[in-house]
């Protein structure tokens, strides 16, 4: 099969209008006859939802949690971007599509990135409109700050409560059409399968998580807005019941799944303290435009912070990067961090971690300022760690936060099945290696507001699509694999617990696929992670029966899956022998430890076709070509 | 220093099934772990012993999905105030107390599994009117529109809420109103919400009614437990918006 990427022709800028205006539309009065079905409700299903059912087709929408409103894109805290320039500080859609392609180390397709920044500047126009209450400046216009790995100030936020705030306007959004009649909602349901008719996602099947029932159900497209694979790692940023499970189904079906190994650590978080934790907390990356990010000078200087002179400090990231200082991207602020506590200058009781210091600031804005702006992530951090960050530095350590990797789409947002399309997080298409902050956010509500509604529209006004039922086969089918599955593990009753496993998995994960990877280290951990598996399959231990509300047995799908998709992510990290971005191979770095890019050899987006479990997968090849940013290595020295 | 504490928490096979206090011991608490890692932690042991794990809902585990809702010794999210349950820490509580663990209690949250419940009337209520109405695509300028600061802050203040039903568990009528009240105020505050001010609170109010949630008689319980310590102004804010769009015949 040849993937193609659909890219319109002609000149960057026009693009996308071109294939606005190519695109088949369907006539008002037969849009209720097509049925959408959109997986998950965060920040890409429910504005997909809100805007299909606004333009009158019929929605179905699915998701694990008993409420639409609580999809992980409720926790973003940050901000989100947007070129519009309102500060005057020489913005534009350009300079956010060369920052973003750049920060992705010249590893995402120039087309949809810059189609990304165009929309961006209508999503914030949407978002106000819909009463999101973003921060104001004095006069009454939108405030901004600044993110990693850009020089100009474009991030819209709303308190630490970013993706909260927009998650709700899209929620709000579409629980108006719930009210209109065009969408459904189906709360506390897990798909678990795809079901395709004649080569076309016509449908899928999904467990009712709180009667245990399995159910089948149709439609003319499939929306997969399932969010990243984070927890593959056991701990991470995300929230504990985030899964690769939807899209690991629809790959073991045929879709592709493009650059697993590209998975972001993120630099600011809450460190390891024991092995009870169920998940890492992150500290907004805003924290680094006031925060400064420091180590003892000398190895095994045990003094407290307040005690160790300027002349023994290290502002290793101002030191390093004079121009961008604290505000370097995640991939390298994170790299950095782990080579100062590899050189035994780490701080804390585990030696893992270094101070985010608000000294300086609050002197020069005073505690006040300072809580205004950061106040509840101030708090989070004392909740947690038991101290004061207005006295005491913060201690931070990176920890896996995002995935740019995902299911491989089309400049159209649709899989390498017909009729399955993949927004938001689940896709791999606009970050390449790396993502910058604040834009995670940004390309949720774009693909979902603004660019599925046309390119779904274009499929079903353009595909024959024959009429189908859930007693076609296909669900049958489908039906009998989910059960399969979930019967399968619950007649283990092994002597381990799910979570024990998981934790394992998490472990080989960090250690082999973390921060540094070697091709030795990777080929190790694909061994382990078939061992682990056998190991499940023989040991795992699931309580209770399929007929019910049973979490533990939701869990141990999920596991399950995990088991599967790490051999994939170390697979692909093994295969890519280059550095770039998040994706660092020791074996590949400049003299002074930067990621070493290979754009002879590696200048693609690699996309897997499965080919059974513990097979080789198939590798196919997207050439990326570079019309306008003209990869160089990356320098924010 | 790791505790061990005694747990008595309710169980419930399903939602027309009778329920009842279970006790269980809790080995090896750390101070630091959470409240619900140690949920987790007691979970893990239950199924080594081939007994059912208690059943409870979780997932940002940072306070702000509004998933996890547990009363803790009679107290909606527990002791701490500010806070959710995900972030009470175990450093809240000393060897050897005995901690009551039981679900949110309300005529409209049926109870689906222990410590599980429905809480989708809420959904209902912001399906009713919590929105403004604008399709994807039609908005202007984001700053065509100035809001004063302080606007702008008392919105963001009411918008804050994450849904999950802690007002209503500790309120003894079962009143929805801090919950709705947060919307409507969010949206009567902002010029975006003004077309629809009037329609949005009374249908809202409707809907609240409709779900079998109670009458509001200003105990304040809500505001005490509430995780993003939205004030009970709000309701009275409700009231006026209410009586007002009545009067004018909505
Ligand atoms: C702590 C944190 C802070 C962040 N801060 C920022 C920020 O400031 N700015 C920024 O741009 N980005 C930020 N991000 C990243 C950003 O929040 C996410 O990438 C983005 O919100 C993902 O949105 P999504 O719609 O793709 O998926 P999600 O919001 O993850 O939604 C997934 C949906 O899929 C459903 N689902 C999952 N699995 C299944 C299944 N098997 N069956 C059915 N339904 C399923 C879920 O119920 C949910 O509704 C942050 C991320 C984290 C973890
Ligand atoms: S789990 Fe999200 S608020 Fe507690």
């Amino acid at each position: 099969m040849r993937l193609e990427s659909r890219i319109p022709g002609g000149p960057i800028a026009d693009k996308w209008d071109k294939r606005k205006f190519e695109n088949k539309l369907v006539n008002p009065a037969n849009r209720r006859k097509f049925t959408v079905l959109v997986v998950g409700s965060g920040l890409a299903g429910a504005s997909a939802a809100a805007s299909l059912g606004e333009l009158g087709y019929t929605v179905k929408v699915f998701g694990i949690h008993d409420s639409p409103r609580r999809a992980h894109s409720i926790a973003a805290q940050g901000g989100i971007n947007a070129a519009k320039n309102y500060r005057n500080d020489g913005d534009s859609v350009y300079r956010l599509f060369y920052d973003t392609v750049k920060g992705g180390d010249y590893r995402a397709r120039e087309a949809n990135v810059y189609r990304l920044a165009q929309m961006s500047v209508n999503i914030i126009d949407q978002c106000v409109a819909q009463g999101v209450p973003f921060a104001r400046e004095y006069g009454g216009l939108l405030d901004n700050r600044s993110f990693g790995g850009a020089q100009v100030s474009r991030t819209f936020y709303a308190r630490g409560q970013t993706g909260q705030q927009l998650l709700l306007g899209a929620y709000q959004s579409m629980m108006r059409q719930v009210g209109a009649g065009t969408v459904q909602l189906l709360p506390r349901r897990e798909m678990l399968d795809l079901a395709i008719v004649d080569g076309q996602a016509r449908g899928l099947v999904c467990r009712n998580l709180a009667t245990g029932e399995i159910e089948a159900h149709d439609g003319h497209a499939v929306l997969l807005c399932t969010g990243g694979y984070g927890t593959a790692f056991y701990l991470s940023t995300n929230a504990v019941n985030s899964n690769v499970t939807a899209a690991w189904r629809a790959h073991k079906r045929g879709a592709f799944f493009a650059n697993p190994c590209y998975t972001q650590i993120h630099p600011t978080c809450i460190p390891v303290s024991g092995d009870h934790q169920s998940k890492l907390t992150l500290m907004s990356e805003s924290l680094r435009n006031d925060g400064r990010v420091w180590v003892p000078r000398n190895p095994g200087d045990q003094r407290p912070p307040d005690q160790i002179p300027e002349a023994d400090r290290d502002y290793y990231l101002e030191r390093r990067y004079p121009s961008f200082g604290n505000l370097v991207p995640r991939d390298v602020a994170s790299r950095a961090a782990k080579a100062v506590c590899d050189e035994g200058r780490g701080v804390g009781d585990t030696g893992l971690s270094v101070f985010l210091d608000f000294t300086d600031a609050i002197r020069r804005h005073g505690e006040d300022v300072i809580r205004s702006r950061y106040g509840n992530l101030f708090d989070m951090y004392t909740r947690i760690t038991d101290e004061n960050p207005y006295k005491i530095p913060m201690r931070i350590y990176p920890a896996v936060h995002y995935t740019m990797g995902g299911l491989w789409v089309d400049y159209n947002l649709m899989s390498t099945i017909p009729g399955l399309f993949v927004l938001g997080e689940a896709n791999f298409s606009d970050h390449g290696a790396n993502r910058l902050g604040a834009s995670a956010l940004m390309q949720g509500l774009a693909d979902g507001y603004f660019i599925a509604p046309y390119t779904v529209a274009n499929y079903l006004g353009g595909t024959p699509l024959p009429a189908v039922s859930t007693s076609h086969d296909a669900f049958q089918e489908a039906r009998a694999a989910a059960q399969g599955r979930i019967d399968q593990v619950l007649a283990v009753k092994g002597s381990r617990t799910i979570r024990d496993f998981h934790r394992a998995i998490g472990a080989l994960c960090w250690d082999y696929v973390g921060m540094a990877r070697t091709a030795e280290g990777l080929d190790q951990a694909i061994a382990k992670i078939a061992e682990l598996r056998e190991a499940f399959w023989q040991d795992v231990r699931v309580p209770g029966e399929t007929n019910n509300l049973n979490p533990a047995l939701d869990y141990a799908g999920r596991v399950a899956d995990y088991m599967e998709f790490a051999e994939l992510l170390a697979l692909d990290a093994r295969h890519r022998n280059e550095s770039c971005g998040g994706h660092f191979r020791e074996e590949f770095q400049t003299p002074d430890g930067e990621a070493l890019r290979n754009d002879e050899d590696f200048s693609y987006v690699a996309a897997w076709e499965f080919q059974g479990v513990g097979a080789a997968p198939a590798l196919h090849k997207e050439a990326l070509a570079f019309e306008e940013v003209h990869p160089s290595q990356r320098s924010y020295k | 220093m790791a505790m061990t504490l005694t747990l008595r928490v309710w169980r419930q096979a399903g939602p027309d099934q009778p329920g009842r206090l279970v006790d269980y011991v809790a080995h090896d608490v750390h101070p630091d772990m959470s409240f619900l890692e140690m949920l987790d932690v007691v979970n893990d042991d239950l199924i080594r012993k081939g007994d059912d794990p208690i059943a409870f809902d979780s997932d940002c585990r940072e306070g702000i999905c509004g998933s996890c809702g547990l009363v803790i010794n009679g107290v909606a999210h527990g002791p701490d105030p500010g806070a959710t349950t995900c972030q009470v820490h175990m450093r809240r509580f000393a060897a050897g107390d005995t901690i009551v663990i039981e679900p949110f209690r309300a005529r409209a949250f049926p109870v689906l599994k222990d410590l599980v419940i429905d809480r989708s009337a809420l959904d209902r209520i912001i399906a009713a009117g919590g929105y403004v109405s604008v399709n994807a695509g039609g908005a202007p300028d984001a700053n065509c529109l100035p809001i004063p600061k302080h606007v702008s802050d008392q919105a963001m203040d009411s918008a804050q809420c994450i849904g999950c039903g802690a007002c209503v568990a500790s309120c003894k009528n079962a009143a929805a109103h801090l919950f709705t009240s947060a919307k409507v105020t969010h949206l009567a505050l902002l010029p975006q919400g003004q077309p629809e001010r009037a329609r949005r609170v009374v249908r809202m109010v409707e809907q609240m009614d409709e779900e079998g949630f109670g009458a509001c008689s200003n105990e304040g319980e809500c505001e005490a437990v509430c995780p993003k310590e939205i004030s009970i102004s709000n309701i009275a804010r409700m009231n006026r918006e209410y009586l007002k769009a009545t009067l004018a015949g909505e």
